[in-house]
């Protein structure tokens, strides 16, 4: 018999970066019951985020929106077996060790909410549970690393199920990673004042040609076609918040997304899923936001 | 399909060292193919290149035809299953199983390929006998990582990473234990396969992949 061991390491950033490694080519759904996160693990998705709206209705509902209501978040938590996540107000250090309390597995410290601080993120070194942060550039995306962010997500604008913000989002992140890992070394140093990010962060993109976690696609994707552009442009896997259930079809725009992700190269199998939705209408969407209705640029 | 940025790159030490690069070389790795439908899936792809093999990304059942071996990877094992529903997929990796080809299984792999899942009607590929609970040590903040004693590994401890991970609650015939961790099975084989309830997919250290190729090897030389 094997002998056995002791010390163990938890909320190391090898553990908390892992976790989001194990979601990759996967969905992340935005639900508000039980109910629907019952309905987004029976899909495919590999994790789901508990809120009390989505942000479509936040967007419609005005007001100051906050982390989901406890009792929300523990009954999303008692309804299903994948990961789940809860987002809290950035800057907003106490709703974050509220979630952690309540065991949540992923901490959303996100944009779509109203933030608590307009100048400081919170200090995410600090936390056993790991964190997801959005960026709409390599330099945000690399100053949440430095705070603790253990995965990314492009902002893209929240609630609109239209998706060239997240386009924008994506090419210039994948584009500045390009750039950066096409550099002479004397030129990091400026490079890491441009993007105003750390610098061992900048080196380490440019010598690996990647960031150092997992990077996913959010805000406004509503359709299979969406999220296997996301997908095809560099993303490792989608948030999808009022897309599923703001369709028509829920529990048919759900699975067609997830096939839609892990398909996403193959057209024939893309052809199909889009087929099976039939005539049912994705969420209908916004073209255009004022700019002091956008929620990217809540934070920077 | 592996894309381009989730590859070793050429100045990588490890990849120089051992990724087959002369025609001979070439000709004697053997195919592997990762489940590629959801989970880590390019850093099993990465650690097979580094141990020497080709390796596949395994999508529809066609992409099974090429290959000598499957890693069943890291990621959600209810979203896996759903995936593996689509298109037979389910059916065709458990036909190869059946017929000796070997499977490595991490994490959700272990529990993919286990006889019994606890509370689970009915298991999924049904491959290696062994009872596997899901989620067994709580959610994300009891993930952690340890160093294992591993029966019969050279090289000192093993660096493992447990995420939300399971536990093999017991093992069937033929089922060799090879490490515990605090009195659980986290890693076991049979000469066809080979199970970890955590991720060496997720460190640099390639010596569990090493083991799976030599088992690839053994079955092929005995076909």
């Amino acid at each position: 018999m094997a002998p056995e061991q002791t010390g163990r390491e938890s909320g190391t950033p090898e553990v908390k970066r892992g976790l989001a490694r194990m979601l990759k080519g996967g969905v992340i759904m935005d639900v508000v019951s039980a109910d629907q996160a019952r309905i987004a693990e029976e899909a495919g998705a590999v994790a789901v985020m508990a809120l009390e709206r989505v942000p479509a209705d936040i967007r419609a509902a005005g007001g100051v929106a906050r982390m989901a209501p406890v009792t929300r978040i523990k009954e999303i938590m008692a309804a299903v077996t994948i990961p789940v996540m809860a987002k809290c107000r950035i800057g907003h250090f106490v709703e974050a060790r509220i979630e952690e309390a309540l065991g949540v597995d992923y901490v959303d410290e996100s944009e779509v909410l109203t933030p608590a601080d307009e100048t400081h993120h919170i200090d995410k070194n600090a936390f056993t549970v790991p964190f997801v942060c959005g960026a709409r550039n390599l330099g945000e995306a690399l100053r949440r690393i430095a705070e603790g962010a253990s995965m990314i997500r492009t902002k893209g604008e929240p609630g609109t199920g239209n998706i060239v913000e997240a386009v924008r989002h994506m090419r210039l992140i994948q584009g500045q990673i390009r750039s950066l890992a096409s550099m002479d070394e004397g030129e990091w140093f400026v490079a890491a004042k441009e993007h105003a990010a750390p610098l061992d962060l900048v080196v380490e993109v440019a010598e690996t040609g990647r960031l150092p976690v997992v990077n996913f696609a959010a805000g406004g994707i509503a359709t299979p076609a969406d999220a296997a552009l996301m997908m095809q442009l560099g993303a490792d896997g989608v948030f999808v918040g009022s897309g599923v259930f703001k369709s028509e079809k829920p529990e048919a725009f759900a699975r067609a997304i997830v096939l839609g992700t892990t398909h996403y190269d193959d057209p024939d199998i893309l052809a199909r899923v889009t087929e099976e939705l039939g005539t049912e209408e994705a969420m209908k969407g916004l073209d255009r936001l004022a700019a002091e209705e956008l929620m990217q640029t809540r934070s920077t | 399909m592996t894309r381009i940025h989730d590859l070793p790159r050429p100045g990588d030490p490890a990849v120089r060292e051992s990724t087959p690069r002369t025609p001979a070389e070439i000709a004697l790795a053997p195919t592997i193919g990762v489940l590629g439908v959801q989970g880590d899936v390019s850093e099993h792809a990465a650690a097979l290149e580094r141990a020497g093999a080709r390796v596949v990304w395994v999508r529809r059942p066609a992409d099974l035809d090429s290959v000598d071996g499957l890693v069943l990877p890291g990621g959600e094992s209810t979203t896996l299953r759903r995936l593996l529903d689509f298109e037979g997929l389910l059916d065709a990796v458990r036909r190869r199983g059946e017929e000796g080809m070997p499977m490595f299984g991490t994490c959700a792999g272990a529990i993919l390929l286990a006889t019994e899942v606890a509370g689970a009607p009915v298991p999924h590929l049904s491959l290696v006998p062994m009872t596997v609970a899901r989620n067994a040590y709580g959610r994300q903040r009891e993930s952690f990582a340890a160093d294992l004693a591993v029966e019969g590994l050279e090289g000192g401890p093993l660096h493992a990473v447990f995420i939300r991970a399971p536990v093999i609650e017991e093992v069937g015939e033929g089922v060799e234990i090879l490490a515990r961790e605090r009195g659980d099975i986290v890693l076991a084989e049979t000469d066809r396969a080979l199970v970890a309830t955590f991720h060496p997919e997720l460190t640099a250290d390639d010596r569990l992949h090493r083991r799976f190729l030599a088992k690839v090897r053994a079955a092929s030389a005995r076909r």
